[in-house]
């Protein structure tokens, strides 16, 4: 199954190249330099996975997670940057993100975080359905 | 005139910290973008040894790509070395347009976090000054960080340099929210010990929004 993925990260030249490289192995990528700009495909779209930088102008990486986590919950978000400190991870970690990685990294590792963030959403998600289902049965009482 | 070090502290090393930082986190950048580029080439001459046809484009691509990053990490290394340098003489006679220039280009990551650009056009004449270059730089910094807070419309700092009787005086301008800025930033101690070291004086215009400090030079102890 395809993996949709958004990556946002200030640096173009990085994205440009990054989401090509996950194209050629059949992700359907879309990206973007703003935080912004982000929040807003969020809206228009569902993702399996969101790869973010930490260091972003105006509203950082771990502002845009909480926001990210306030609009969807479900949502996995893989942190990928230049800026690494063990207490960052952890600030990040608690915040909801489901990895951290360092740049520069290696794109198997993080194929491999994508599946794995895919595959969790799946399981959140069918278990939100499975929720919604027997709310539907209660109330209706059948 | 003190060390750098006792009229810094802990503050000094804070400093030198926070720009190595965000020194690190720019090689970072490069050298990620850097190994995207070499990974994509190694994508396509897989494909190529397969005999599936590959675009010189895409070729011509990633190669200026690392040759730009490559220039992007000269130029971030070169002013590395510079502001390491910056402490080996406690004084010396420096020009004041090119310590500007480097602490500029090292607060250009906190400036892009804020939004703000700060634009800087260094004159052709050297502004020459017998001064602490690191304490110079710091209080460059600490000029900076209260400008970047206070920048004004369209976020864009200006910096202007000019000769004054008895040494420089750097301009930081326009600062829309000046007013509301004054004060605390100044009051603290390593401020006021950084300006006394550096017979240094700072000047808030709130009607022209604007914040100039002056650079007088520091006496020679014989």
């Amino acid at each position: 199954m395809t993996e949709k993925v958004l990556l946002v990260d200030d640096e173009a030249d990085f994205l440009d190249t990054l989401s090509e490289r996950m194209r050629d192995r059949g992700m359907d990528v879309s990206t973007t330099t703003s935080a912004e700009d982000a929040l807003k495909k969020l809206d228009a779209e569902s993702y399996d996975a969101i790869v973010l930088d930490l260091m972003m102008p105006e509203m950082d990486g771990l502002e845009l997670l909480k926001a990210i986590k306030k609009k969807k919950p479900e949502l996995q978000v893989i942190l990928l940057t230049g800026y690494a400190t063990v207490g960052k991870g952890i600030e990040a970690m608690k915040l909801g993100a489901v990895d951290f990685l360092e740049k520069p990294a290696d794109l198997k590792v993080l194929t491999e975080k994508i599946k794995e963030a895919q595959a969790n959403k799946m399981v959140i998600v069918e278990k939100q359905m499975e929720e919604k289902m027997k709310n539907i049965i209660r109330v209706k009482g059948w | 005139m003190k060390g750098n070090w006792e009229v810094l502290g802990g503050a000094g090393l804070q400093f030198f910290g926070n720009m190595s930082a965000s020194i690190s986190h720019e090689i970072k950048n490069a050298l990620a973008i850097i190994n995207e580029s070499a990974g994509l080439l190694e994508d396509l001459s897989l494909r190529a040894e397969k005999g599936i046809p590959v675009e010189p484009e895409r070729l011509k691509k990633q190669t200026s790509s690392i040759l730009k990053q490559v220039r992007r990490m000269d130029g971030i290394i070169q002013n590395m070395n510079k502001f390491a340098h910056s402490i080996d003489e406690p004084l010396k006679t420096l020009d004041v347009t090119q310590t500007v220039t480097l602490v500029n280009n090292l607060s250009s990551r906190f400036a892009a976090m804020r939004g703000v650009v700060v634009a800087y056009q260094a004159p052709s004449a050297p502004m020459m000054v017998h001064t602490s270059p690191f304490l110079l730089e710091n209080l460059l910094w600490l000029c900076l960080y209260v400008a970047m807070n206070a920048a004004g419309t369209g976020k864009t700092i200006n910096l202007l340099t000019e000769k004054t009787e008895g040494g420089v005086r750097v301009r930081f301008t326009p600062l829309d929210r000046i007013s509301g800025t004054t004060g605390r930033e100044f009051s603290e101690e390593r401020m006021e010990a950084l300006l006394a070291a550096l017979q240094a004086e700072i000047n808030i215009d709130e009607g022209k929004h604007e914040l100039s400090l002056s650079i007088g030079a520091v006496p020679i102890e014989l």
